[in-house]
């Protein structure tokens, strides 16, 4: 599923709305989390995950090709952690199929 | 360190689309469903700007109990991972956000 997928299926459950204001509305969404984290901020939505940020130190790294050592500056990655519900939603499946087997 | 919740992403939708603030707290309720049963299919979510959302099968593989030592088989199951995309990395280390877009 891309956000353009993600945008029709909404406009289909809401026909009341103009799908101007869902892809507005989408966007909002995303760029509001990733201006939070930008800020350094949790964002943390029950049953669907949390986003954080963490930061990773400065390291001398190696170019792979060449082998030459480069230095890595410190630097902030994003994290996603699924939550309790979400995670057993996405797992309920291979869970059925092993008790299966 | 301030915690950014369902409560404040409705606020935004809300001063910034215009709708009414229920209306506003059920599309983000919305957004999150859509996306939940996509994963739950084993589909990815591909948001671009943003990153990705996929779903990795894990095999059976035999763990242990760090406690008592006794070897317990863990059964094969579904993680969801998440990728940033370039520009979400970028942004979060206040660089300037790469022209070309990959959702991760």
């Amino acid at each position: 599923m891309t956000k353009s997928e993600l945008i029709a299926e909404l406009a289909s459950a809401n026909p009341h709305l103009r799908s101007g204001d869902i892809e507005l509305i989408v966007s909002t969404i995303f760029d509001e989390i990733s201006a939070a984290l930008a800020r350094n901020e949790r964002v943390e939505l029950r049953g669907f995950g949390a986003f954080t940020v963490k930061q990773r130190e400065a390291r001398v790294g190696r170019n792979p090709r060449t082998g030459e050592p480069v230095s890595v500056d410190e630097k902030m990655v994003p994290f996603f952690k699924a939550g309790k519900e979400l995670r057993e939603r996405v797992n309920i499946r291979a869970v059925r199929a092993a008790r299966r087997s | 360190m301030s915690t950014v919740t369902r409560a404040s992403l409705a606020e935004h939708i809300y001063t910034q689309v215009g709708l009414s603030r229920n209306e506003s707290a059920a599309l983000l309720e919305a957004v999150l469903d859509q996306m939940s049963a996509a994963l739950e299919n084993g589909d990815s979510v591909k948001i671009s700007g943003f990153g990705t959302f996929s779903v990795r099968q894990k095999g059976r593989r035999v763990g242990r109990n760090p406690k008592t030592g006794i070897e317990v088989p863990i059964l094969p199951r579904s993680v969801l991972i998440f990728r940033p995309s370039q520009v979400l990395k970028a942004r979060i280390n206040g660089m300037e956000v790469p022209a070309e877009d990959d959702a991760g």
